[in-house]
């Protein structure tokens, strides 16, 4: 490593000049911060501020640069330096925008602000250039599991891009369920009703693509590896065994149907003459156009269908969620049935007709004649005429419709392989066979699922992203959806897919630290072999090596530092983010002495929610304690104890951590960060007692980007409870 | 109840949505409901019906024909277009409570002695008479329609706003005797004759 | 300024001495003014009104108005018919609409209309238009302000659309639930409209304060009483039947309610009328059950 040369840029712009004394921030930087070269700035983001810093680089051998001035989430453009590293003090947004503009303000302003300075200077000493580990290389081959709508979309997609696609399909033909269906709902016009599937025409497609090979009966063996160095082994029913490298992988696995007859009250598996959607779908492919008959022969004169049968459902053995597909699928069947001539009758609890043409298909259906009722089926009575009992909720009436066919609006089931929470000693052989990935990856063979067997993604920030990079899980697997929105994820994680391709061959991260070359590494010679950072790992990048020593995954990894928070013997580091980059911020501030009123609170801010909402705070002006010294991390999960304890001894009064919310609704960008944060903090209060203080002075919150008044309002709180329980003893 | 209700629930048997789209005045519209009810919350005497119109469209695609025909709702309606201003479907509301409310006083089926069905007999009397309205006549049949001793009641206690129409010149006693009418006024009665011979004649036949 | 020609539709209440002869010879006043000729469709009937559905079907009611797009046409060729009344206005455009669109309908009317002679083609009708949509998009608000020569200074006004005027066509451009023209018209005679006016659009009852009249006072109530609130010294509005409603009813409502309600309700034809100069027996002033006094002071001054 080449000696560091500090270089520290005060900006005076923005009002900072008129709020704080300058001079004497560039002589903390010089005297405290021990920059080699400290200067100030009108105007530190124009032209001339950049080519000054730029000079310095260039000429003077800076090689750490300390931008005092704006948020580090300003002005990133202007102050990006090609080969330097790269510290910020925030004066602006975490500083003069949150003070008032009063002489009695004005010293625990400059306080803060020559704090915030000391903190720039000391992290960027412990900062270092980072580089890619080099661990692959560019391979322009995607691996699609599932050959269905959703595969072929993904595989079609990819293959336009230029991209090599093998598709892998456990049947022996290309379609999946939507092969079986004898129309579709169209994605626009949906007044014109239902349309041809177009299954035909995508298969020739797929067939046909020269960038495309079609695997039928063929399963995964084996997957290892990471993005872009993936080795995966797929084997035909007969047991040969083919080996791919592939740079990403689409789980477009889709979903199974709900098995009727666990729903006897409605007639499930009592009567033929009681079918599933995809039954009836049959049913109506079989008639093509003409009379629809039934499994007896007879033909259809009067269909009933009943919505949410088994889903939306508390009962045991139900599903609780909503397939979302069902109100428009039963619409479009209600049609056939109205086009072969026969009567249909559907009814709802709610009717949701999601996407833009939804609407519209549900007036094509009212149009076609298509009776709906609000009404709750009770039960359906079998015979040759069955009779569904129901409660009209609109005309609050016990009822009874008729019907010779019953149609019932089952759920989907995702095929998102094996829990991974299931997974024991005893079954973990078995599990393994089970699994569709076959993933030897230490956390389990298969995607870890959120809930109800849906793979883990965060639908609405980051709907493509799983918990394994480099792995994308399209359509119904992800979260139940009809075709039209299944062929825009499917397109999605297409472009997910090549993305992580290419940030794989560069050593760039994913989603949300996008770009960032830094990953962790450890120092072996301090590691227990523990296995928390593998254990904990929300993204399961860590695997073991043949000496039980972690083995990190440089494009597994999301760059989180959750492990970094975990190591209780604190050996795993980024070049740029390590224990002592924020170890040694904390340590820089100036602490008052236990008589002086000015208590210290040190705030451990997410950067992607916490962070902005306090930027945001500023912005809008809202003034919150000056005794704050707020630190960005990654994530709350890369938070180590060490920190808090640290904290405590050199005498802080009080700590607060703000992350991203947690559990099954989570927010955290890193997924279960804030969850192992929540829980580390949990334990915290052995800590406290031992040093006999206060549990209420280390709190850990939840926030979200909107909470731009609560933040300020927790400092505060914060300032006024070590008012009333008294100052840290530990001040030295 | 009348040979033409007998005739219909025949031709129609259980299949009332059909009968509405067939013979009620814009009740084709009527399966395009979907029931949100935002009729209901905005009509003036919304709590007055029965049956809000949301209500009425259920029924009838519930084949409850009786308790459709025979409800005092749709009488309720004060043609102010609210609903049809606000439904999101753009079904033509108000039409079609008048349609109903028209076709089952056709069908005999409306309500005996509802106020609103009376006053427009007599206000639809008045034009096919005159070819004009005589506000008048209509106003002192209305104070009769209930019979002479609650007809010189009511006039007494209208007696007030009475003379002050006059008294303003916006009502003129010598209206009762003669008063505002068409010159044609034969022509506007075989003109009227004409156009319900048409409408019975197809309801019969075929429906609307 | 031109003179503007139309074919006129007074209806039925706007006769001498029926229930809007007050409205009636306010126009007459109003349109002398604003250099407006209106001819009278000679022998029109009645529209059927909104109530006609009681006693005539579809087809019978659409004839009626049918009728008088027909002799428009055959006395004044296209010439727009002008309509003073809400009621008159949406009957004759929805027959118009639904002889362009159904063809069932259409067969029925010409052959109602056969027998005295007359016939309607779709699309070749002339347009009926209210009296406040002519005013607005022909002659125009700023027009109107322009000639003001007595400007209605000191008095609040709440601007009463009530519903026929404003749905289901109401004027273009103006949105159902508030509706400003009126409080245009308002304040280009120099008064004051009451702002937020909270009952601007709401229902006086109609017809139904012939048949059903204790729902029809309490609805009256509210909208005096929204008047009231809004610190109105008169109410305005462009509906025959609202002004009749809101009007007249207010001795029963108070014995109803325990209100003191007296406040007038007049038509904008009588503030242009007499923002315009006219006396107060042209502008029918002479015609309110309830005394528009402050209107009275600025006609005589």
């Amino acid at each position: 490593m080449a000696d560091i040369k500090i270089g520290a840029y005060v900006c005076k712009g923005c009002g900072i000049e008129e709020r704080l004394d300058v001079k004497q921030l560039v002589s903390t930087a010089k005297r405290d911060g021990k920059a080699a070269i400290a200067k100030d700035h009108e105007f530190l983001c124009n032209a001339d501020g950049v080519a000054m810093i730029q000079n310095d680089i260039s000429n003077e051998g800076v090689n750490h640069v300390v931008v005092i001035g704006c948020s580090r989430r300003a002005k990133t453009e202007a102050f990006n330096f090609e080969g330097v590293t790269l510290s910020r003090a925030n004066l602006r947004e975490g500083v003069i925008w949150v003070r008032p503009d009063t002489d009695e303000a004005r010293e625990t302003t400059q306080e803060m602000a020559d704090d915030y300075v000391r903190m720039a200077c000391a992290e960027s000493k412990y900062m270092n250039m980072p580089a890619s580990s080099g661990q692959q290389g560019l391979v322009k081959h995607i691996l699609v599991v599932g050959g269905g709508v959703s595969g072929m979309t993904s595989a079609l997609e990819a293959a336009k891009a230029g991209y090599a696609v093998d598709i892998v399909e456990k049947s022996g033909h290309l379609g999946g369920i939507a092969a079986e269906l004898h129309k579709r709902v169209p994605a626009k016009n949906g007044l014109g009703g239902p349309v041809d599937t177009g299954v035909a025409e995508m298969i020739k497609a797929v067939e046909s693509n020269p960038h495309i090979t079609v695997n039928l009966n063929t399963t995964i063996a084996k997957t290892s590896g990471a993005p872009g160095r993936f080795s995966v082994d797929i084997a035909t029913e007969s047991g040969a065994v083919k080996n791919l490298t592939i740079g990403s992988i689409i789980q477009a696995t889709g979903f199974s149907t709900y098995d009727i007859s666990k729903l006897p009250d409605l007639g499930g598996g009592k009567s033929a003459n009681v079918v599933d959607q995809l039954g009836f779908e049959k049913m109506a492919k079989a008639a093509n156009g003409g009379a629809i008959k039934r499994a007896d022969g007879k033909e259809v004169k009067n269909v009933v269908f009943v919505q949410c049968a088994g889903q939306r459902s508390d009962k045991e053995g139900e599903l609780p969620y909503c397939s979302g597909h069902c109100c428009t699928t039963s619409i479009k069947q209600a049609m056939y049935a109205k086009a072969a001539g026969a009567d249909a009758t559907i009814l709802f609890d709610d009717l949701r007709t999601p996407g833009a043409t939804g609407e519209d298909f549900y007036r094509a259906g009212q149009n076609a004649g298509v009776t709906f009722s609000k009404g709750k089926v009770n039960s359906v009575e079998t015979g040759d005429t069955l009779k569904v009992k129901f409660n009209d909720m609109l005309l609050k009436d016990e009822a009874i419709a008729e019907a010779d066919l019953v149609v019932l609006a089952t759920g989907m089931i995702p095929n998102g392989g094996v829990d991974l929470n299931a997974i024991t000693e005893a079954n973990e052989k078995e599990m393994r066979e089970q699994s569709i990935l076959k993933l030897d990856y230490r956390q389990g063979p298969d995607m870890p699922q959120l809930k109800h067997g849906f793979t883990d993604s965060h639908f609405i920030c980051f709907p493509y992203e799983t918990r394994r990079t480099g792995i994308y899980s399209a359509g119904p697997v992800r979260r139940p959806m009809d075709m039209a929105q299944t062929m825009e994820d499917a397109t999605g994680a297409a472009l997910k897919a090549i993305q992580a391709c290419e940030n794989a061959a560069q050593g760039r991260a994913a989603h949300p630290r996008s770009g960032d070359l830094s990953f962790p590494s450890f120092r072996k010679e301090g590691c227990t072999q523990c296995k928390r950072c593998t254990v904990e790992c929300p993204f399961g990048a860590i695997d073991e090596d043949e000496q039980r020593y972690p083995k990190y995954n440089e494009a597994r990894c999301r760059r989180c530092g959750t492990c970094m928070g975990a190591c209780p013997v604190r050996v795993i580091s980024f070049e740029n983010y390590s224990v002592e980059t924020i170890g040694q911020q904390l340590k820089a501030v100036d602490i008052p002495d236990e008589f002086s009123e000015k208590p210290r609170i040190l705030v451990l801010a997410c950067e992607n929610d916490a962070y902005p909402a306090l930027d945001m705070a500023g912005m809008t002006k809202q003034a919150y304690s000056a005794f704050a010294r707020i630190i960005p991390v990654r994530c709350l999960g890369s938070v180590n104890t060490i920190w808090i304890t640290d904290a405590l001894n050199s005498g802080y009064d009080g700590v607060i951590l703000m992350g991203c919310q947690k559990g099954d609704n989570y927010q955290c960008h890193f997924v279960r960060g804030s969850e192992m944060a929540h829980y580390r903090m949990s334990k915290i209060d052995d800590t406290l007692t031992q040093l006999n203080l206060e549990k209420e002075r280390v709190q850990t919150f939840e926030v979200s980007i909107a909470d731009i008044h609560r933040l300020p309002a927790i400092i505060n709180d914060m300032e006024a409870l070590i008012t009333k329980i008294g100052m840290s003893p530990f001040k030295f | 109840m009348s040979n033409m209700n007998q005739a219909m629930i025949e031709k129609y048997r259980s299949n009332f949505l059909k009968e509405v789209e067939a013979n009620v005045e814009e009740g084709n519209w009527v399966k395009m409901c979907m029931q949100c009810g935002v009729c209901s919350g905005s009509c003036p005497l919304g709590p007055y019906w029965d049956h809000p119109p949301q209500e009425l469209f259920m029924m009838i695609r519930a084949g409850k024909r009786e308790e459709v025909l025979t409800s005092t709702s749709m009488w309720m309606c004060t043609s102010c277009y609210n609903c049809i201003a606000r439904c999101p479907r753009g079904l033509p509301i108000t039409h079609i409570m008048h349609g109903l409310a028209s076709y089952a006083k056709r069908l005999g089926l409306a309500p005996a002695n509802q106020p609103t069905l009376k006053f427009g007999d007599l206000f639809w009397k008045s034009i096919v008479e005159n070819g004009r309205v005589n506000e008048l006549k209509i106003g002192v049949g209305l104070y009769f329609m209930n019979g002479f001793g609650q007809g010189i009641k009511n006039a007494m206690a209208g007696r007030e706003l009475g003379m002050a129409m006059m008294k303003s010149k916006r009502m003129n006693a010598m209206e009762y005797f003669g008063g505002h009418k068409c010159k044609d006024r034969s022509g506007i009665a075989k003109m009227l004759k004409k156009a319900e011979e048409f409408e019975a004649e197809h309801i019969a036949k075929y429906g609307k | 300024m031109a003179k503007k020609e139309y074919s006129f539709y007074p209806g039925c209440s706007s006769q001498k001495h029926a229930s809007a002869d007050n409205f009636l010879r306010s126009s007459n006043a109003m349109c002398d003014a604003l250099d407006i000729k209106l001819t009278e469709i000679d022998d029109w009937n009645c529209c059927g009104a909104s109530i006609g559905y009681a006693g005539g079907g579809e087809i019978p009611r659409l004839s009626l108005s049918a009728r008088n797009l027909a002799l428009s046409k055959q006395q004044q060729g296209d010439k727009d018919i002008i309509a003073p009344c809400a009621a008159c206005w949406i009957a004759t455009r929805e027959a118009e609409d639904r002889v362009n669109e159904n063809a069932h309908v259409r067969e029925g009317i010409n052959a109602a209309l056969a027998e005295i002679g007359l016939k309607v083609e779709p699309h070749q009708m002339p347009k009926t238009r209210h009296m406040v949509e002519m005013l607005v998009e022909d002659i125009g608000l700023d027009t109107i302000a322009k000639g003001v020569s007595k400007p209605l200074e000191g008095i609040t006004i709440a601007g009463y659309v009530g519903c026929q005027t404003n749905r289901p066509f109401g004027i273009a451009g103006e949105s159902f639930e508030n509706p400003v023209y009126l409080d245009n018209m308002i304040e280009a005679c120099g008064a004051k409209a009451v702002n937020r006016y909270d009952k601007k659009v709401a229902c006086c009852s109609g017809a139904l304060m012939f048949s059903e009249p204790a729902k029809g006072h309490a609805l009256v109530k509210e909208i005096i009483e929204a008047a009231y609130d809004g610190g109105a010294d008169m109410i305005v509005t462009p509906c025959q039947l609202c002004q009749m409603n809101v009007e007249s009813y207010q001795s029963n409502i108070n014995k109803t309610f325990g209100t003191k309600f007296n406040i007038p309700v007049v038509y904008y034809s009588q503030l242009i009328a007499v923002a315009y100069g006219k006396s107060a027996k042209d502008a029918a002033l002479d015609g309110q059950i309830i005394r528009a006094t402050k209107l009275e002071e600025i006609a005589n001054k």
